[in-house]
């Protein structure tokens, strides 16, 4: 009971260190101007295109300006600029139908190659044998205790 | 010049080719005990003699192409679109990879010295370094394949020879512009190196665990270069591009970051093989994967597949790229399938807390990192297949995805050394461990007391877990190096100084491979940093100032200038710090008159705490005022430092240990040296 009350006062610690302060303005704009491409083709994140002669980046930054303070929502927004400026205005693909694979598949490779890696050393420990050592390991025996009581901190 | 340049290249052509198909010939004769008409000795020492001519017709047609350049001679069609009159001459130098026939010309020069190298020393395993030659030669063909038939350096213009040429590219007319690219191809195309020499020792079911021996350097040298490579890079993008960032995981970025994590899997699971004799399958097929990856990025880069800001040197030679990807993981695939048997382990691995699981885990994650990295870059093209419209993969992704695996990968670095061989028992984890673990508590600890605030946003969050990690590992390092330290100071008398030296000279693979972590850790420090870059952005008239964290910026002047190269408009600012003037900064934006383009020259104030990066983002159009760009970029020397001291730790890597005689004549006390020798050469 104790432990679950525990668990549940972390799980609710973490959720508020996530979401703690994404509702801030300046935040948001940061946040957001970081999540898209500058239209220009100069193949910089929108917020930190800042070469001379931008076309584009002062207007989609005035218009994401705009957006926020109309109140809309993040996805309202990254799909408004999706709409108007392509798909490939987006810095990353969205949750959305197939783009969730691009965020999936990296973790799951991860996570298939720590289990993977588990289940092999296992497999390599079940099938190795104990072999009594020979009479002339013993020598070595004694210098690598020795060498451990030396090399302790 | 260009007639012997062309004549130099296909000259090099027949030679490689020469000492591919001989080689090959010789081979087959010396393994299945065939006799022609010349001994397979004899025609094998012909092949080599071949490939040890084919550097130097190379080398004729890069000094054709570098004295075109020097000597304006715009009938070359390279140099025309590369190089003008008003060039500096190191930039003409450089202006041999500014494009796509000169950077493969490079590459090919680069890879015929390489095999140069090998062919003279030979003698170190005659028969492997046969192999390995005749598969070097296979892949010399290629690229002067490419650069006789795809993609010529030498070709002439038609028509009238204008009179000056289209200059060089302006973001390549920087300092580093001209030692980077020719670090990554180095690095590129060193692992050509181990990887003719892995397959041919597969081919030849080489016994023992000798071309590992004789390769290590190869690749660690390698690896070096690629590492100097990518870093140069990074900071030429830093000095150059004016945004305020080092690495945008553009897809050329990442195309060199591949074979680098790739690289650095094979460097520290080779140890297993030469320690225990096991992952010979993972090591062969990594050290192929490295090898394919080079080609892969270069293919990635210029032939259109994913776009990149950094492709100077983009076309249509992609194909030939596929076709000979296909051809190297063909043959891979075939000798190890045919040869699979003789890679069998010598050990397994006997428990989860054990430095062999702890390099297992390291391979993993640098290989998950791979993966990761290759899927965003190729994911887009992925897209288009499936959905009809591309999309792009850029900077939110890779932090959100590469960066928990960095962490987790700083984490191992941390932990690997301190676990034993074959198994750690739970008494000596909890020895080791406590201090690096308290270390990295204290260090979280002070950060949030001193105002860092984890649970605002991802990226303080992410940077208190690096700096708590680097913390854990350089305790870790540090305690690794005073533990041997004492041990020879107990028995020797010296100073714990004298003593590391020492401890470091008696087994520099290892404290080398500990100093370079340390780099990383610092690298990492300073990566951490740039969640807390700040800018901002203001027209600056005379005497007018604007502030920037503890810096007060200050307009003394702007005006501009010309040369015959570019004109140039800049502005001259005083920077104060708490009152007092500290240093004089010059941001610009030139104007380059041969290619009409424009570049900015930025203006950099860099301490240990922070960088003040100052950029003239131009004049406003209605009142002719410069507008000043400040970024406030904190640890970012940091970066720079780390590399340094990687490189540093390397070459102490590459230094022969010093021998145990040696050791033993200068210790005062010779009978406990048997102990310390064993406790100085415990792992890697």
């Amino acid at each position: 009971m104790r432990r679950a009350r525990i668990s549940q006062i972390g799980l609710l610690t973490l959720l508020l260190v996530f979401t703690l302060g994404s509702a801030d303005t300046g935040v948001r704009y940061n946040d957001l101007s970081h999540k898209m491409m500058c239209a220009c083709g100069c193949g910089q994140v929108l917020g930190e295109c800042n070469h001379l002669g931008c076309p584009d980046s002062e207007q989609m930054l005035h218009e994401l300006r705009t957006d926020i303070s109309k109140g809309q929502s993040d996805t309202a927004i990254l799909e408004a600029f999706q709409a108007k400026y392509g798909p490939t205005i987006l810095a990353a693909p969205m949750l959305t139908k197939f783009n969730i694979v691009a965020w999936v598949v990296p973790p799951v490779v991860l996570l298939l190659g720590i289990f993977g890696t588990f289940a092999l050393v296992r497999k390599w420990r079940l099938r190795t044998v104990a072999t009594p050592a020979p009479s002339a390991v013993r020598g070595f025996d004694r210098i690598r205790d020795q060498i451990r009581k030396e090399t302790e901190i | 010049m260009p007639t012997l340049g062309s004549f130099a290249l296909l000259l090099a052509l027949a030679l490689s080719g020469y000492n591919l198909v001989a080689g090959a010939i010789a081979l087959r004769q010396l393994a299945t005990g065939a006799r022609g008409r010349v001994s397979p000795e004899r025609l094998a020492e012909t092949a080599r003699r071949a490939g040890i001519g084919s550097f130097i017709a190379v080398t004729a047609a890069a000094f054709a192409l570098v004295w075109a350049a020097f000597t304006n001679d715009f009938s070359v069609a390279y140099i025309l679109h590369h190089s003008n009159r008003a060039l500096p001459t190191s930039y003409k130098f450089a202006a041999l990879w500014s494009g796509q026939e000169g950077s493969l010309l490079l590459w090919a020069w680069l890879l015929t010295g390489y095999g140069f190298l090998l062919r003279l020393r030979h003698k170190v395993d005659v028969k492997l370094t046969a192999y390995a030659s005749t598969i070097l030669a296979g892949i010399q063909v290629f690229f002067l394949l490419l650069l006789n038939f795809a993609a010529p350096p030498f070709s002439l213009v038609s028509g009238t020879i204008p009179q000056d040429g289209f200059g060089l590219n302006p973001l390549l007319q920087y300092p580093e512009m001209v030692i980077h690219p020719p670090m990554l191809y180095l690095g590129y195309v060193g692992f050509s190196v181990p990887f003719a020499f892995a397959l041919g020792a597969l081919m030849m079911r080489y016994p023992g665990e000798k071309w590992i021996h004789i390769t290590r350097r190869w690749t660690m040298v390698t690896w070096l270069f690629l590492t100097c490579g990518i870093f140069l890079g990074a900071h030429w993008a830093y000095s150059v591009l004016g945004w305020g960032g080092y690495w945008g995981w553009d897809p050329v970025e990442n195309a060199s970051l591949m074979p680098w994590l790739t690289g650095t899997a094979f460097l520290h699971s080779v140890m297993m093989q030469e320690k225990r004799g096991m992952m010979k399958h993972w090591n062969v097929w990594l050290i192929f994967s490295t090898f394919a990856l080079s080609i892969l990025g270069t293919l990635l880069t210029r032939s259109g597949l994913v776009s990149s800001v950094h492709a100077f040197a983009q076309s249509s030679i992609g194909s030939w790229f596929w076709a000979f990807l296909v051809i190297v993981l063909a043959v891979c695939l075939f000798t190890y399938v045919l040869q699979r048997d003789h890679l069998k382990s010598e050990h397994k691995l006997e428990s989860l807390v054990s430095r062999e699981s702890s390099f297992l885990f390291n391979n993993l994650v640098l290989l998950a990192a791979c993966f990761t990295i290759l899927w965003g870059t190729l994911f887009p093209v992925i897209s288009e297949y499936v959905q009809g419209n591309k999309v792009t993969v850029g900077p939110p992704f890779y932090n959100r995805v590469a960066v928990p695996i960095g962490l987790f990968l700083l984490f191992l670095t941390g932990i690997g050394p301190l676990l034993a061989w074959r198994s750690s028992s739970f008494k000596s984890i909890r020895k080791n461990f406590i201090l690096p673990v308290v270390a990295a508590f204290v260090t979280a600890i002070v950060l949030i007391a001193t105002g860092m605030r984890p649970w605002q946003d991802s990226g303080a969050f992410y940077s208190l877990v690096a700096w708590s990690l680097a913390a854990m590992v350089t305790v870790a390092v540090g305690s690794e190096f005073l533990r041997g330290a004492r041990v020879i100071q107990r028995h020797t008398g010296q100073n714990l100084f004298a003593s590391t030296i020492q401890l470091t000279r008696r087994n520099t693979r290892r404290y080398g491979g500990y100093i370079v972590h340390f780099g990383v850790v610092v690298i990492f420090i300073g990566l951490a940093g740039s969640a807390f870059n700040q800018s901002k952005e203001q027209e600056l008239n005379y005497k007018q100032s604007m502030t920037m964290g503890p810096y007060r910026i200050e307009c003394l002047d702007y005006s501009q200038d010309s040369n015959p190269n570019y004109d140039t408009e800049y502005a001259l600012l005083d920077v104060y710090r708490s009152g007092k003037k500290i240093t004089q900064l010059a941001p610009e934006k030139r104007f380059y008159q041969a290619s009409q383009t424009t570049s900015t020259i930025v203006a950099n104030h860099s301490t240990l705490a922070w960088d003040l990066y100052v950029i003239y983002a131009g004049k406003d159009p209605d009142n002719g005022q410069p507008i000043i760009k400040v970024f406030l970029n904190p640890l970012v020397a940091w970066i720079w430092i780390g590399v340094i001291i990687v490189v540093l730790g390397t070459f102490v890597a590459l230094i022969p240990n010093m021998s145990a005689a040696l050791a033993a004549s200068r210790s005062r006390v010779q009978v406990a040296e048997a102990p310390v020798l064993a406790a100085t050469k415990g792992g890697n």
